[in-house]
């Protein structure tokens, strides 16, 4: 089975701070990881390797630094990997984003299942998976949560719905959303640290994959940025002592806040 | 690349280094250098700098908006013949924004035997509901609503396409994107209509520590999945009347290459978090598992949800449906109640946008007091059995 597992390298949230003083964000000295949510899908395709056979390839898109997010990838067990990085690809929205990887799927060749994180924790948008579905022709079944099993040609999966799950069955090829109930990501092995750093990751630029110059980058992108601001900071409270009576005035306040609750 | 300092301008205040989300502005030698790896091209750097030292050339916003002549449309979640809340909530929003423009309001219902929500629609807003009723359309297969939605868009051309940022929304919404290769925003908190006739969607970014306005003014329509709990449904009015459409489909519209096989319903008693009104979450300061017991004993004189963080997630405690958090549901319900829990960033984010929140914990320097509208120090198995008995006083008046 061949795999190819999309991440994305992002900023620690763990790294970041709010200085009480200021009530505002400390950045400084924030450390870059791989997108939580992405190791799930790292290892979900690692055990499907070792149960199936087959090959992994790890690919990313962002600038030359990126390589490290695929170089842990590597030391978990990933046999290949590409780094997609170009000035072109800057600026590029999930629709862009999500035809550059399409367009870096498909240069690859060949391939059963393509498995991404639920989202990265920076952008939240969950939608580069499925757009990119869209791109290659692809079913999708996202929100994944246990692969019950596998056949030659298709997957039986459970994906999460608000009131419980699906079981559905896919065919391949077809693209997963991982969450995080579905495994524990195994941690790097000294091994793998050592194949990572003598691996050569190609680095692939838009002619490389064969990408349409209107539609990445800029260009490419319908939506953009117009202004990005603070969040309305919450003033926060003075915890009071537990006394029967503060907690009688809390619960009262609260209950009139609400207008009513039991109704 | 679209952005550049313009040196002989540039003071090196700073601000831009502050300003800059991604940290992609340095001071090299009194002036600001900007590490094109890293920008995003967002412009907030623009924005700050007093002695405007940054060019930067955004796309055009011109748009011909006669060609988008349909209106704003909402699609309007429904599973099995069960209407989701957050379908009233954005025909609420909906009716805001088509006022705004001066447009009519689709409300558009995919599923099996759902057509008896359609009035209801219309009593909450909607102009027209567009009904697609067929047995096909009994599971949420995401290739079908997004073949059917997409086919639809494009016959009648609606400038505004939403949906709740639910498990459904976020999972088909980007394929009828894609398929029309128009922009898409997720998890708005906040719509508006600016000047210019464009849908400004407000969104958190960075989990939360940022909120982003983001544009689509090229193309259209312009989508949006908007997170539930956040946009109020209008008042139910049974004089209002409205036009219902029944689509009739084509069977290739309906053709799933993924089979659900079967749709389970589990924990029933728990609540769903992502649409609680109410949520009482549990953290590490409850020590042990059976602890919970105080937890659900408080949920349920308030008729609320459970939720727990990470950690009592990860040591089995409660089950991941119930994780509040980053890696669990961004929640915003009315009211918050955080028992033992200090307040790691990666909860804060995922529970801050509650409208109150109420924090019961031993450490008077928890973090989570300081998104708290009401806290308690001091110990939770005094403090949260009175508080289950001082409601229970309200509850029986």
């Amino acid at each position: 089975m061949n795999i190819i597992v999309c991440i994305k390298q992002v900023p620690d949230t763990t790294d970041v701070k709010i200085n009480p003083q200021t009530n505002t964000l400390e950045r400084d000295g924030v450390r870059t990881i791989v997108n939580p949510f992405d190791l799930f899908a790292i290892e979900e395709a690692l055990r499907l390797k070792a149960a199936h056979g087959g090959k992994v390839t790890i690919i990313t898109m962002g600038p030359p630094q990126a390589k490290c997010a695929l170089e842990e990838a590597i030391a978990m067990g990933a046999d290949d990997a590409r780094l997609i990085s170009d000035r072109a690809f800057a600026g590029s929205d999930t629709l862009a984003t999500s035809y550059i990887l399409s367009k870096t799927v498909s240069s690859i060749g060949s391939y059963d299942l393509i498995l991404c994180g639920k989202q990265a924790v920076d952008g939240d948008t969950a939608q580069v998976g499925p757009e990119m579905a869209v791109h290659l022709g692809i079913p999708q079944v996202m929100f994944v949560r246990r692969i019950a099993s596998v056949d030659a040609k298709d997957l039986v999966v459970e994906r999460m719905t608000e009131h419980g799950y699906d079981r559905v069955k896919a065919p391949f090829p077809c693209l997963i959303s991982v969450v995080k109930d579905i495994n524990t990501p195994r941690p790097p092995s000294f091994q793998g640290r050592m194949r990572a750093k003598r691996m050569e990751i190609p680095v692939l630029s838009p002619a490389d994959i064969g990408c349409e110059e209107e539609r990445i980058g800029l260009d490419g992108s319908p939506t953009w940025v117009e202004r990005i601001f603070a969040p309305h900071a919450r003033s926060g409270c003075t915890a009071a002592e537990g006394t029967t009576e503060n907690i009688r005035d809390v619960a009262e306040k609260i209950e009139a806040k609400l207008e009513h609750i039991w109704e | 690349m679209g952005i550049r300092i313009i040196a002989e301008k540039c003071t090196g205040c700073g601000a831009c280094v502050h300003a800059c989300p991604v940290e992609a502005i340095r001071m090299v030698e009194g002036k600001a250098v900007i590490d094109y790896d890293l920008c995003i091209l967002c412009g907030a750097c623009v924005e700050v700098c007093p002695v405007d030292a940054i060019e930067f050339e955004q796309p055009s916003k011109n748009v011909a908006h006669a060609e988008a002549k349909g209106g704003v449309w909402v699609f309007c979640e429904a599973v099995g013949d069960k209407i989701n809340d957050v379908s009233f909530e954005l025909i609420g929003e909906g009716r805001k924004l088509a006022d705004g423009r001066g447009v009519g309001l689709t409300g558009v219902l995919i599923g099996q035997n759902i057509s008896g929500h359609a009035e209801t629609l219309i009593q909450h807003g909607a102009d027209c509901v567009r009904v697609i009723d067929n047995e096909g359309c009994r599971y949420f297969y995401d290739e079908v609503y997004a073949r059917i939605l997409a086919d639809l868009i494009e016959r009648e051309k609606p400038e505004i396409v939403l949906a709740g940022a639910t498990l459904m929304g976020r999972a088909f919404f980007p394929r009828v994107a894609a398929k029309l290769r128009t922009g898409l925003t997720a998890d708005c908190t906040a719509l508006a209509i600016d000047n210019d006739g464009h849908l400004v969607q407000t969104r958190p970014a960075f989990g939360g520590n940022i909120m982003a306005n983001i544009l689509c003014p090229s193309r259209r329509p312009q989508m949006a999945t908007v997170r539930p709990r956040v946009m109020r449904p209008m008042a139910r009015d049974s004089a209002r009347k409205g036009e219902i459409i029944r689509e009739d489909l084509s069977a290739d519209l309906l053709v799933s290459r993924v089979v659900v096989e079967e749709s389970v319903e589990e924990e029933g008693g728990a609540g769903n978090v992502a649409i609680a009104d109410i949520i009482v979450s549990g953290g590490g300061g409850l020590g042990r598992p059976e602890n919970f017991k105080l937890i659900y004993e408080l949920a349920d004189v308030l008729e609320a949800a459970v939720g727990g963080t990470r950690t009592v997630v990860d040591r089995g405690w409660i089950s991941y449906p119930h994780q509040v958090g980053q890696t669990g549901k961004t929640v915003c319900p009315k009211l918050y109640i955080a028992v033992g829990i200090s307040g790691a960033i990666q909860h804060l984010v995922g529970m801050q946008t509650a409208e109150t929140v109420l924090a019961i914990n031993k450490d008077p320097n928890a973090t989570i007091f300081r998104v708290a509208d009401y806290g308690f120090v001091g110990d939770l198995f005094e403090i949260v059995p009175k508080l289950t008995e001082e409601f229970k006083k309200l509850k029986n008046g």
